[in-house]
């Protein structure tokens, strides 16, 4: 998952109906950003740099207060210096500048989930309408362990191109080794990562959220490392050139490097762990990183001779030489995953998206979905949920199913997942 | 600058380094728990209390919870990392590098201002010891339980100067600290205020707001000392000081809160009334908050007082926040407006500033003191009751200084002793205030119940809910 470029400010205020104005925040603030005068203790959105060291001193709590503005809008001082009482969190979508992105705004401890984490969240799963509660065999994820005050520190142990020297997008896929730090994560969690360095308002970078690509045991099984599928972002999504802070620091990394990570955040885009469950895996470019995840989960498995389900991939991507894992995806067994390619960009052939792939593929789809242990993920570009929606209705009517009624029992079994960006 | 719990007695002060000073320290040690024994809170050393312990001085350090026996809590000494080339800011010793020990000449003025400040620790855990058997709340109780070790450990940062600087008289100080007792006729403690009771919650309430407070103000002009320990001692200490007068201002305000919302349900200001619902009326907690402030501008000290000028050309006692005046910092020219009674009237006359050291800080008190007052008065404002708190005139029932041989009223008239006799009760708390808020207090000790008497807090204790186990009884 990749970064849009900021625009909301997660500004640290000061509740004046809380504070007792014992002036220790003041005197712990390095940089100044602390001032009073007879009535409030405010601070200067300019100034902060959110290290946080004034949380943990102050006696009531009164510091840790925090607002969503657009990045333009910040409470000034002045207006601070009047207020009896914090006003409330604004709509944003009335701020004019703040649509939802996949930004998260800093500012957490170990135990809570950012609030800005949260509204990716929401934003990522509202083509489902909501995050919905995981797949009842899942097993249990831990979540929140690392907070930005104390990340955990990652060290790069592999970083490799996975698409063909050729193609326009440069894919990655980076190891990272956690050395003796636990940090436990399960298939479809995502982990925050903390670019190093200032923004051009001199405060650190949001955080960048990534789905893990490696399954539970590790990248290397019994390594504590898990792996990324980080896409260089050069261009918006209008096409014009930006450049992506969190995306290309990843890309640019070498081996040995350290790297900041919190999280792990997500308990519902969760893989079922029960025998006989099947996976059906919808997905495009580095929307594969959990499906990728999840597969190798059970490759290991498969190779071990433990008996599954099924498992079936649709996988979109420009053409073969830009899709992710296209080599070890082929080399997998049939018997192993029904895989299904659809390339956007290939000379002399049409247009294939994975809305097309479904359609094809119709009645194999439809058997899948009127079994009670099938579980659904779509994981990709927003565009691509329309297109997918509309599949499965026509899928299901020419084979004797309501796509209106089983979509909400799916979700509310945790039978159907969406995280799109 | 992490602290070293492998110790016996925790510290960042390298205090394996120094095995005489580790030594008498370690021989104190057990003498000052003997002392929480016999003086520290009653009846509940076998309790955990879910209480902050710093693990070390940095911001993220030093504020760690966790469940404790309060015997087993970990008393030791922290001082703030030391300042490169701090120098010497105030008096005739300006500009000089800051002393990392005593100079011989101050010795004995340095050692009376550090036993004054240190016995003021001990001696609020002696008043406020009775008070776990009336908590409005576990939460209300565990916060007296961590105003009581911070103190303990207040007096120990005070006794790791004594021990280490001052040699055998610092010794003696130091034991000297744990013979006297508050409101003891024979061995009183130094200062007055720590010789009255705190009977109530309420008394406990006003104190930690306005007397600890105080505290804040004496240790913010000690944290400007030129003996750059004291310095560093007392700058960690008012990281701690700060959550006193937070129990004191939400306390007040939950009574206040509590009060209010009683009076709109009743739809009533009638006192009778309101003390019938078992909740304290707003002119009774006015009349403990005159008690207290003017106890508490007693602390400060005589209005004109050569000693103070001395501690101030010395070096040893700077001004509340002097680094940030932008006068000269010698002030031998410059003067200071204080009270006297002229003619029947207060008047102010202009004293020499060094003289006057001791009014400065009380009136920079005064200005944050009230401003807390105002916040209590949003709360009753809020809840539309037309009534409004106000701090006493500063010179009110003074006991030290010129101003006590005179009767002065809360706005600040000069009253006759006749005129005094009838008002006063109006004024200070009466015997029968203080027999009505004793006849509420009783112990409130289920996870999330609060006492009739007082609102529940708006936030529970590191960001725990307000209904979590702060005390566990075993």
């Amino acid at each position: 998952m990749t970064a849009a470029p900021a625009t909301i400010l997660r500004q640290h205020l000061i509740d004046p109906e809380i504070c007792i104005r014992c002036n220790t925040c003041e005197e712990t603030c390095p940089v100044d950003a602390i001032s009073h005068d007879s009535r409030n203790y405010v601070i200067d959105a300019a100034k902060c740099k959110l290290c946080y060291n004034c949380i943990s001193p102050c006696p009531t709590g009164a510091i840790d207060s925090w607002r969503n503005m657009p990045a333009d809008r910040a409470y000034p001082i002045a207006e601070q210096l009047l207020w009896d009482s914090l006003p409330g969190q604004i709509a944003l979508d009335q701020g004019g500048t703040a649509g939802a992105g996949t930004e998260v705004g800093a500012g957490n401890t170990a135990g809570e989930t950012p609030e800005d984490v949260a509204q990716i969240a929401a934003a990522s799963t509202a083509g489902q309408g909501g995050t919905a509660p995981p797949p009842w065999s899942a097993a249990h994820p831990y979540v929140n362990l690392y907070g930005i005050h104390q990340p955990a520190v990652a060290t790069v142990s592999g970083n490799f191109r996975l698409t063909a020297e050729d193609a326009s997008s440069d894919i990655r896929h980076i190891v990272l080794d956690f050395g003796n730090a636990s940090f436990p994560v399960l298939e479809g969690q995502t982990i925050g990562i903390l670019p190093p360095g200032l923004d051009a308002n001199g405060k650190p970078h949001h955080v960048r959220l990534y789905s893990v690509a490696s399954p539970r045991e590790g990248e290397r099984p019994k390594y504590n490392n898990l792996s990324l599928t980080v896409k260089r972002v050069t261009e918006d999504h209008e096409g014009k050139a930006a450049h992506g802070i969190g995306s290309n620091y990843l890309c640019d990394l070498k081996k040995g490097d350290k790297v900041n990570v919190v999280g792990p955040y997500g308990t519902s885009f969760l893989m079922p762990n029960h025998p006989g469950s099947h996976l059906l895996m919808i997905c495009t470019g580095t929307g594969s990183a959990p499906m990728r995840a999840m597969t190798e989960r059970r490759r290991r498995k498969f190779s071990s001779g433990e008996s599954l389900g099924k498992q079936m991939l649709f996988f979109g991507a420009r053409s073969s030489g830009e899709l992710p894992y296209f080599g070890p995806l082929t080399k997998l067994p049939k018997e192993f995953i029904d895989i299904n390619f659809g390339f956007s960009r290939v000379p002399g052939e049409p247009k294939r998206y994975v809305q097309d792939l479904l359609r094809e593929r119709g009645e194999d789809v439809a058997r899948l979905l009127k079994d009670e242990n099938t579980y659904v993920y779509i994981c990709g570009l927003k565009g691509m949920e329309k297109g997918v929606e509309e599949a499965f209705t026509a899928l299901c009517q020419a084979n004797g199913l309501d796509w209106n009624g089983l979509r909400p029992q799916m979700l509310q079994q945790g039978r159907y997942h969406v995280e799109t960006y | 600058m992490s602290i070293d719990y492998s110790q016996k007695i925790p510290n960042n002060v390298h205090l394996n380094d120094n095995k005489t000073l580790q030594r008498a320290l370690e021989h104190w040690q057990p003498e000052f728990i003997n002392w929480w024994k016999d003086m520290g809170p009653d009846g509940s050393q076998n309790f955990d209390v879910y209480l902050r312990t710093a693990v070390s001085v940095d911001p993220s350090g030093w504020a760690h919870f966790d469940y404790v026996k309060m015997p087993d809590y970990r008393w030791g000494i922290f001082l703030n990392p030391a300042e490169a080339d701090r120098k010497v800011n105030f008096g005739a010793h300006k500009g000089e590098a800051a002393w990392q020990e005593v100079p011989g000449e101050y010795r004995s003025n340095l050692r009376r201002l550090i036993v004054t400040q240190g016995d003021t620790e001990p001696a609020s855990v002696e008043q406020q010891r009775h008070l776990g058997l009336t908590c409005p709340s576990l939460y209300d109780m565990r916060n007296l339980f961590q105003v009581n070790v911070e103190e303990g450990r207040h007096l120990w940062a005070m006794v790791y100067l004594l021990h280490a600087y001052f040699g055998r008289d610092g010794r003696e100080e130091a034991e000297a600290l744990l013979e006297r007792r508050s409101g003891d006729a024979d061995n009183p403690r130094i200062l007055g205020a720590f010789n009255e009771r705190t009977p109530d919650w309420l008394s406990f309430f006003m104190f930690t707001y306005f007397t600890d407070r105080d505290g804040k103000y004496q240790l913010c002009s000690l944290a400007e000392s030129g003996f750059d320990p004291l310095a560093r001692t007392c700058k960690f200490m008012l990281t701690e000081e700060a959550h006193h007068m937070f129990v004191g201002e939400s306390g007040v305000g939950r009574v206040i809160q509590r009060t209010c919302d009683v009076m709109n349900q009743l739809k009533t200001d009638d006192v009778a009334k309101i003390r019938a619902a078992g909740v304290i009326d707003l002119p009774t907690i006015q009349r403990y908050l005159n008690f207290h402030f003017s106890v508490t501008m007693d602390l400060f000290g005589a209005d004109v007082s050569s000693n103070a000028a001395t501690f101030y050309t010395t070096g040893l006692k700077g001004r509340y926040e002097e680094t940030k005046q932008t006068d000269d910092h010698l002030l031998n020219d410059a003067s200071y407006g204080v009270l006297e009674v002229d003619d029947g009237k207060l008047v102010t006359i202009q004293a020499p500033y060094l003289n006057a050291i001791n009014e400065k800080l009380r009136d920079d008190y005064v200005v944050d003191a009230k401003a807390g007052i105002e916040r209590w008065n949003k709360i009753i404002q809020k809840a539309g009751i037309p009534f409004t708190l106000s701090a006493p005139h500063k010179a009110f029932n003074r006991k030290i200084g010129p101003l006590s041989a005179a009767r002065i009223s809360p706005t600040g008239q000069v009253v006759s002793e006749g005129e005094w006799t009838h008002q006063h009760l109006h004024w200070l708390p009466s015997a029968e205030d203080r027999a009505f808020v004793a006849s509420l207090m009783g112990r409130v000790a289920e996870p999330g119940k609060f006492a009739n008497w007082i609102a529940p807090p708006a936030r529970g204790i590191n960001n725990q809910p307000v209904d979590f186990a702060y005390v566990r009884f075993n």
